[in-house]
């Protein structure tokens, strides 16, 4: 492992969002990610460094994608990892939060990875168990690892973040993605316009740094490196934040007519899971421009990233 | 015959040290002499006891959360005497036999008095007006749906006319449920960028503005609670100067908090409605000041350790914070309110707000005082709480103008030892 470039001093001790994270420190994870696609592209896919530790997933929300994408990144760097699932537990027996956090701490656990669906969730875990958490994607707040993994597919694209400009189009309200990456890719000299649908665009994310606002997907693109498209949730329009699907779908959704505005180069992106052909078309989804199947190839390397940045070298 | 004095005591803005006597629940006269059991007053300033106008004590129903014993001798430990209850309890206080029963058992426990509030509507539902005469015959003092919203607007204008018939205040919780929504927190730039669902101010102002009308239709006494945003108290005092009889209260919560407190997502500073923003709490002040703001109340709203450590989505809104209130607002806002001013917020106000006998050191005045000791410092030790709900925001704060004793009816109700 000692092509890794980490130093182990003054690290965040956990990833909750990007607040205490440094540019500098951020570049060094995405750098040192590259490090952890060489690992996954061996013919024996496992290094030592975890060995001994025990990760524990602790998802409160239902997730099989970002759940796996993490085990497999624990396992690969050879940690114990341990799956706890909510609906099975005793929150349902109203457990507080703070009591099955120190029971799994009693349990030895090194490391959490949080998915829960309220916001905060995974500071107060983090709080609680004294021990390093990653937040696999708290309520609308955040979901830091994803947005490090579209970071890092962006810059394998074109080599750096500085100058360039990202496009997330959709329910941006309720998008923990959109929050993150209007966190991080300025931090890392991107530029970030958010667009959707007044009702799910809240102004107050114009007070971001690098971040701008705008209803009109057109103006959103124009110039833009790399167009992430966000899932649309059905319930949205029961909720009355929209009058039909189909009216958001033909003024809002990514195809190949609005990837068209961008720079000529730009790519096309997604969270997942995507409704097709809905805020997604499948020509884009399926077409050149697309990098959806990279973010989920390069969600492992990222994690593995992170759980070496949190985890190694630490008493 | 029981015969108290409190020696070594002096009235507000005096420097004297006087005693004051008091026998069978009446203040007898000052400078008697040491009759009767004597209390060394240490110095204290000597007031009315304060009056307390919302407060959750969780009896009936949910007294894991708090009861009437903790939750009278948490509000003695303030310095209160009086108590107005609120009916959101299990089941709901809207029938005459729970008022009954409620203020028997408050007079057995020789602490602050109980004044309860019945609901306005049967189960609190909004749909059908409680038998309010039978209620304020049984001892109700208040009717109020709190814990609810009034979101049928032509129940609540029953009310006020049944109410005003009777001579009552009812009060509300001024609050437009569709457009709170889901929000756990202010709406603004703070909840957007936590992501945490927004509770707009124009909630509360849109009810304020409805309720105001209904009140001048009606001329039925209306009393809003716990205001927080600044629109909605200009649209009171907007109000006020058209002659609407209409008074208001703010808590000590809302004029010391804002919603970036929220920012640590510790469930403790979700309250309902939420802590707003600097410019909000600003304008709270300045409607103590101009008095617009009628009075102070703390909203009261114990829960458990456990309920409060659950995520902001899922745990329930409320502090609960009595036993500081008064030693808060000194310490916080002393200055610029003044003594007397502050106590007058936390006494005389409440009472004329209710209707009640303007609370005096008068001889022949109800025995129901209170000792302050507005210079030492002390810590803020939930662990000492009398309350069963042991946190607070202001743990570990250093806070002046604590309450050492607290005379309800003419008894020691609370003493505070060292």
């Amino acid at each position: 492992m000692t092509a890794f470039t980490l130093s182990t001093s003054a690290r965040p001790r956990h990833l909750l969002d990007f607040q205490g994270w440094s540019r500098e420190r951020l570049t060094a994870l995405l750098d040192n990610a590259d490090t952890m696609s060489q690992v996954l592209d061996r013919p024996v896919r496992k290094v030592p460094a975890l060995q001994g530790l025990t990760v524990c997933t602790a998802f409160f929300e239902n997730s099989t994608r970002t759940r796996v994408s993490f085990e497999l990144a624990a396992r690969r760097m050879s940690a114990d990892v341990v799956s706890f699932a909510a609906g099975a537990s005793s929150l349902s027996k109203g457990e507080s939060l703070r009591d099955t956090v120190e029971v799994l701490t009693a349990y030895k656990v090194d490391a959490y990875v949080v998915r829960h669906h309220a916001a905060g969730a995974a500071h107060l875990v983090a709080r609680y168990s004294g021990k390093p958490v990653i937040n696999a994607g708290d309520g609308r707040r955040s979901h830091p690892t994803q947005a490090l993994l579209d970071a890092y597919t962006v810059r394998q694209e074109f080599g750096t973040l500085e100058g360039l400009t990202v496009a997330i189009v959709g329910d941006v309200r309720h998008s923990r993605v959109a929050r993150s990456n209007a966190e991080l890719l300025p931090k890392l000299g991107a530029k970030v316009v958010l667009c959707g649908p007044a009702t799910l665009l809240p102004e107050g994310l114009a007070a971001l740094p690098g971040v701008t606002l705008t209803t009109d997907p057109r103006e959103a693109v124009r110039g833009a490196h790399a167009v992430m498209a966000l899932r649309l949730q059905q319930e949205r329009m029961d909720a009355g934040y929209l009058a039909s699907l189909q009216e958001y779908a033909d003024t809002y959704q990514v195809n190949e007519s609005l990837m068209r505005e961008a720079e000529s180069g730009a790519i096309a992106l997604h969270p997942g899971p995507m409704n097709r052909d809905l805020e997604i078309s499948s020509d884009v989804a399926d077409g050149p421009r697309s990098r959806i199947v990279r973010q989920v190839e390069n969600g492992q390397a990222v994690r593995m990233s992170v759980l070496y940045h949190l985890l190694v070298g630490r008493e | 015959m029981t015969q108290l004095t409190i020696t070594n005591i002096k009235r507000p803005g005096s420097e004297r040290l006087e005693s004051i006597t008091v026998e069978n629940g009446v203040i007898q006269g000052w400078n008697l002499g040491e009759l009767g059991e004597v209390v060394d007053g240490q110095g204290g300033t000597v007031a009315p006891a304060l009056i307390e106008l919302h407060a959750h004590l969780r009896e009936p129903g949910q007294t894991e959360k708090e009861d009437l014993a903790s939750g009278l001798a948490a509000a003695a430990a303030g310095g209160y005497g009086t108590v107005v209850s609120m009916p959101n309890t299990l089941p709901v206080v809207d029938d005459p036999a729970t008022v009954r029963a409620l203020i028997e058992r408050a007079e057995g426990l020789g602490l602050a008095r109980l004044k309860p509030a019945a609901a306005l509507t049967k189960g609190q539902q909004g749909e059908q007006l409680a038998e309010l005469t039978y209620l304020k015959e049984a001892g109700a003092v208040m009717f109020t749906d709190d814990g609810r919203t009034n979101e049928n607007a032509r129940v609540l204008r029953l009310g006020l006319e049944y109410a005003r018939s009777l001579g009552m205040v009812v009060s509300v919780h001024a609050e437009d449920a569709s457009l709170r929504a889901d929000g756990v927190m202010n709406e603004g730039p703070v909840s957007e960028e936590l992501g945490l669902p927004g509770n707009p101010a124009a909630a509360e102002a849109a009810r304020v503005a409805r309720d105001l009308e209904i009140v001048a239709q009606t001329g039925g006494r209306l009393h809003v609670q716990h205001l927080s945003t600044a629109r909605a108290l200009d649209l009171v005092r907007e109000a006020k100067a058209r002659g609407l009889p209409v008074t208001c209260e703010v808590c000590p919560h809302h004029l010391t908090l804002t919603d970036e407190a929220l920012r640590s997502f510790d469930a403790i500073y979700k309250v309902a409605p939420p802590l707003r923003t600097r410019a909000d709490a600003d304008h709270l002040l300045k409607g103590l000041l101009d008095g617009t703001v009628d009075c102070l109340a703390t909203d009261h709203a114990p829960h458990t350790r456990a309920e409060k450590e659950r995520d902001l989505l899922s745990a329930p809104s409320g502090i609960a914070y009595i036993e500081i209130a008064f030693p808060l607002m000194w310490t916080r806002f002393g200055e610029r309110l003044g003594l007397e001013k502050l106590l007058d917020l936390m006494t005389g106000a409440p009472a004329r707000v209710m209707g009640w006998p303007e609370p005096t050191l008068e001889e022949g005045a109800p025995a129901d005082l209170v000792v302050l000791d507005l210079g030492t410092e002390r810590e803020v030790n939930p662990a000492e709480f009398r309350s069963k709900a042991k946190f607070t925001p202001w743990a570990g704060e250093t806070l002046r103008g604590w309450p050492t004793l607290t005379v309800v009816h003419g008894k020691v109700a609370f003493r505070r030892e060292g």
